[in-house]
């Protein structure tokens, strides 16, 4: 019987095309028909690989050749718009990178392809990563599979959208304050937020160099685990990533009847969650505990502050990031220049969206001479607090268990104009970017408007393996509430 | 960030041109962010050392070889005005 490409774990499609049960382009076929098919009603692609074809037959090429193919032979994936590939433009959601063609491939996108992987095309995202909606790109909203008048989430809406439709089984995005979590809960797909270190960040277009890292998107667990184990480790072109040598996806599959210890951060179920995602936590704290786990109450006393703390952060570093672009050496350049600092100017000026815009200034503004201590450097040091407080919850709990978002996906275009209430959406999710530490969102079925609610599990530093094994048990609980998407 | 002409100034700084209308419309959502932000200063910081990264920089160094990298022709392959192999500007002034 041939593989059923719908529902198939990622490992299941490359265990099929290295049998020859279906050949890397019957499986390259199938999913670039559905993108041809539905991606008109969702517009979760930037641009398509033309080269993914000819990739597909070099692959089944190499099996028939008897030649080794790596855990992801023939699996297609999508990447994110904001990680560089060589000879595929790579665009960052920006008119500032409409045309641009990077001239090598971000380290994670080398290790995905030696390990078989087609590369089928590249996602939409907020422009630059910076958004919560999938909202601020420059080629159009992309849209919710679930609700095609709502938002998908973001940044990494595009890699979300894209896997809750199934057009890909498997995408990458990046996560800076919650960008793969929080789409990932908005379109009932799973997603991984590693480590700070786990993933290399070279090629990965920065926005905030100490918050960033990229990660899995999935239907499954055990395929998040899949990619992670590919494209985790270090990487001697990023001085801040870490030797990891993950075997996530064995471990997810040995069975464990460890209880274990549970903080609940008492800040993060306060009155801002909306009663359909209490209820589904809820629902999800009582499972585990009918399993014997134990849940402790834990004392966040800075969650307020991290939203300040995380937006400073993020900001400073985007606007000193982001003076790359001045028009010179690739990007946009104005055509209205007439001297050296008109280019800079009008062609960032012409180039950058408002979101964007308005994050340098601030970020320029808390940099800013006589402004560095109360704003960047305060931040830095509530930023260690924070990362403190964390620490010492890990001290006695194993995990820490949250909603990842106060609500289900939002209209589009409700919260576009009022930046404020937009950056308070991401309370729950920042505090992990802030101290570094991986972080999954594991669907947990629908809301009463049939919206997919997600559940977030964060773990200590580096123990991803545990973290997507845990998540693994939450995932079999919750699996059979899971809905189909109205675009699939 | 009191007024337009501060906001005039940073952008300037961020080699950024405003128009009227995105002076008026950020300068009034960046009064309810920099609000916001003030709830930092109800945290007691003194004699906390700041978190720059989450983790620590791996100081490994590498031996001082020749390594291939990206040769002129790729360099340039993106560049929106180019004279030969340099990058091509308007005049600096």
């Amino acid at each position: 019987m041939k593989t059923d490409l719908l529902n198939a774990k990622a490992s299941e499609i490359a265990k099929a095309v290295s049998s020859q049960e279906i050949s890397a382009l019957e499986v390259y076929r199938f999913f670039k028909d559905r993108v041809g098919r539905l991606d008109k009603d969702l517009n979760s692609f930037v641009s398509l690989n033309p080269e993914a074809e000819k990739r597909a037959i070099e692959i089944d090429e190499k099996i028939k050749n008897g030649e080794e193919v790596g855990s992801l032979c023939g699996v297609p994936v999508a990447v994110k718009d904001l990680i560089c590939t060589k000879g595929l433009k790579t665009t960052a959601s920006s008119k500032m990178l409409e045309n641009f063609v990077p001239t090598y491939s971000a380290s994670l996108v080398k290790k995905l392809e030696d390990a078989g992987a087609v590369i089928l095309g590249k996602t939409s995202l907020d422009e630059f990563a910076m958004g919560s909606s999938n909202e601020t790109s420059y080629f159009g909203v992309c849209k919710n599979p679930w609700d095609t008048s709502r938002v998908p989430g973001g940044s990494s809406g595009g890699s979300a959208a894209a896997v809750a439709a199934r057009l890909v089984p498997i995408a990458i995005g990046t996560d800076t304050g919650g960008s793969i979590r929080q789409p990932a809960s908005f379109c009932g797909v799973t997603g991984l937020k590693p480590t700070y270190g786990s993933v290399s960040r070279y090629g990965v277009i920065a926005f905030a160099s100490s918050l960033d890292q990229a990660g899995p998107m999935a239907t499954y667990v055990e395929d998040c685990a899949l990619v992670l184990d590919v494209i985790s480790g270090e990487d001697e072109l990023d001085a801040t990533s870490a030797e990891t040598n993950f075997s996530s996806h064995k471990k997810v599959n040995l069975a464990s009847d460890a209880k274990l210890k549970i903080g609940l951060p008492k800040q993060y179920f306060s009155d801002i969650l909306s009663s359909d995602v209490k209820e589904k936590t809820q629902k999800a704290i009582e499972s585990l505990k009918a399993k014997g786990h134990e849940f402790v109450e834990i004392d966040f006393q800075y969650t307020e502050q991290a939203i300040s703390t995380y937006y400073i952060i993020a900001t400073s570093e985007a606007s000193s990031n982001l003076s790359r672009y001045d028009g010179v050496r690739f990007g946009h350049r104005s055509t209205e220049a007439g001297n050296l600092n008109e280019v800079y100017t009008k062609s960032r000026s012409e180039a950058f969206g408002s979101e964007v815009k308005r994050r340098i200034l601030m970020g320029t503004y808390a940099l800013s001479s006589g402004y560095f201590d109360a704003y960047y450097n305060k931040a830095c040091q509530v930023r260690r607090l924070i990362q403190d407080e964390y620490l010492k919850a890990f001290e006695e709990v194993d995990f820490i268990l949250s909603p990842v978002c106060t609500d289900t996906a939002f209209k589009i275009d409700e919260k576009l104009d009022d930046p404020l209430s937009m950056y308070l959406n991401d309370i729950l999710t920042i505090g992990v970017n802030l101290a570094g530490l991986p972080a999954v969102s594991v669907p947990l079925g629908q809301s009463s408007n049939n919206m997919p609610i997600g559940l977030q599990l964060i773990g200590k530093h580096f123990s991803e393996e545990e973290l997507l094994a845990f998540s693994k048990t939450v995932e079999q609980e919750f699996i059979a509430e899971r809905g189909r998407p109205n675009v699939y | 960030m009191n007024s337009i002409e501060d906001l005039k100034h940073i952008a300037s700084l961020a080699k950024l041109s405003l128009e009227e209308e995105e002076l008026a419309s950020f300068s009034q959502q960046f009064e309810s962010v920099l609000k916001h932000f003030e709830n930092l200063n109800q945290v007691d910081t003194s004699g906390v050392v700041p978190l720059r990264l989450p983790s620590p920089i791996n100081q490994k160094l590498r031996e001082d070889d020749n390594i291939d990298s990206e040769n002129t022709a790729d360099c340039l392959s993106n560049a929106p005005e180019r004279s030969g192999n340099l990058f091509k500007v308007p005049p600096v002034v």
